[in-house]
């Protein structure tokens, strides 16, 4: 299990996938005020839920990556033949996914946060949603890779896929950070969240198995 | 008796289509099978289902630990070759150098598995095979894509594999030099 994660942590470092979704997250950080004029309160009081999109559109970007290489390498199966079970090896792929995604993008957060003007206690809110949603959002990359895994033009799909399910997950990170812990929105992300992340392994180790019939 | 594999009655169906049916096999240690057959007759789905891979429309498969060669080397690209087969080694419990000395790759050991040729591809795939220590063997044309020199280490490979008791079954068009393997004739 050990080795599993840290063999998809070496193929993130590879793709320089922990530098990706960071970048595209400050480029929409900084492209955001460019649209809506340097207005700074009104910054304030969008940047949040704007960064929280963005958050969501940087997940998208490593869904061709996770899971679609190792099957048409033979990776999957040769995992399979040595009866290491398809759940299991999902769940090595979401932990590597997400340490090489979810630090990343908080630690991109900061600068993105000054950028917006957000004040500080907003950032805080910001950055414990990211820390309670990035688990969840890394999980829905992994099931819909491993649902496009071996589709031509899996990647748009993947979009289509992705982002309806990734609503509960904007609606209260972006809710957390604009009024702050009212009607229980950390909680609620919190168990969107967690919801997630026991749901995709099972979910992508299925699909695995579907992609082989 | 300890059987490396046992198919019982198994029948293979891709896409509707029936390949082959009511199959029967059994392979005891220092046994091996030869399955050949015309292309889409079969043959690397029997394999897929001895490993476990796909489920058979019929019948039901008993083997225990195994090792598959496919067309897939199933090697990390960007890796040196040593250290990609290491990887399978480890999760198996076997010895990476084994394989490398065995199909003679020891001098591109250092070498990223990109880098490789296609032959030399299909070594590092029978290497890896032969460094898990698995007993049971499942070759799907090992030696397609290798040279002579290739060949003679395949057989060889083979050969040292059947006296410690392990067990091979094989899909090929050439004749791999396994002279008392039982012949599966599918198609």
């Amino acid at each position: 299990m050990i080795g599993l994660v840290a063999r998809e942590l070496r193929l993130a470092a590879a793709a320089g996938a922990a530098l990706l979704p960071p970048v595209f997250f400050l480029l929409v950080a900084t492209l955001f005020p460019f649209a809506v004029g340097p207005d700074g309160p009104l910054l304030a009081r969008t940047g949040g839920g704007a960064l929280w999109m963005a958050a969501l559109l940087a997940a998208l970007l490593p869904v061709d990556r996770l899971v679609e290489p190792d099957r048409a390498s033979g990776v999957l199966d040769q995992l399979a033949v040595r009866g290491i079970g398809e759940e299991t090896v999902a769940i090595a792929k979401l932990a590597g996914h997400w340490l090489s995604f979810g630090p990343p993008l908080m630690i991109a957060a900061l600068p993105a946060a000054a950028l917006m003007k957000l004040p500080s206690d907003v950032l805080l809110r910001l950055e414990l949603g990211l820390l309670v949603g990035t688990p969840g959002l890394a999980a829905l990359t992994l099931a819909v890779a491993a649902l496009t895994a071996g589709l031509r033009r899996g990647g748009a799909l993947a979009g289509l896929l992705m982002l309806p399910l990734a609503v509960p997950l904007l609606i209260f990170g972006a809710g957390l950070v604009e009024r702050g812990n009212q009607a229980g929105a950390l909680q609620l992300l919190a168990a969107v969240s967690l919801l997630l992340v026991a749901g995709a392994p099972f979910a992508a180790g299925a699909a695995i198995r579907a992609s082989r019939d | 008796m300890t059987r490396l594999l046992r198919l019982d009655g198994v029948t293979g169906r891709r896409g509707g289509r029936t390949l082959f049916e009511a199959l029967d096999l059994t392979l005891a240690p220092g046994e091996a099978a030869l399955v050949t057959g015309p292309n889409g007759a079969g043959k690397s789905s029997l394999l897929r289902i001895a490993a476990g891979l796909l489920r058979p429309a019929a019948g039901t498969v008993e083997s225990g630990a195994a090792s598959l060669a496919d067309e897939h080397p199933a090697l990390d690209e960007r890796r040196r070759l040593a250290d990609a087969l290491a990887f399978w080694a480890r999760l198996d419990g076997g010895d990476a150098s084994a394989g490398l000395e065995a199909m003679g790759l020891a001098p591109v050991a250092d070498v990223p598995v990109r880098m490789l040729s296609a032959g030399q591809r299909k070594r590092a795939t029978l290497a890896r095979v032969i460094a898990s220590g698995a007993p049971l063997w499942l070759l799907d044309e090992p030696a397609n894509g290798l040279d002579a020199e290739g060949q003679d280490r395949l057989a060889a490979a083979m050969r040292g594999h059947l006296e410690r008791g392990g067990g091979i079954l094989a899909a090929s068009h050439q004749p791999l030099g396994l002279a008392a393997a039982q012949a599966v004739r599918l198609g």
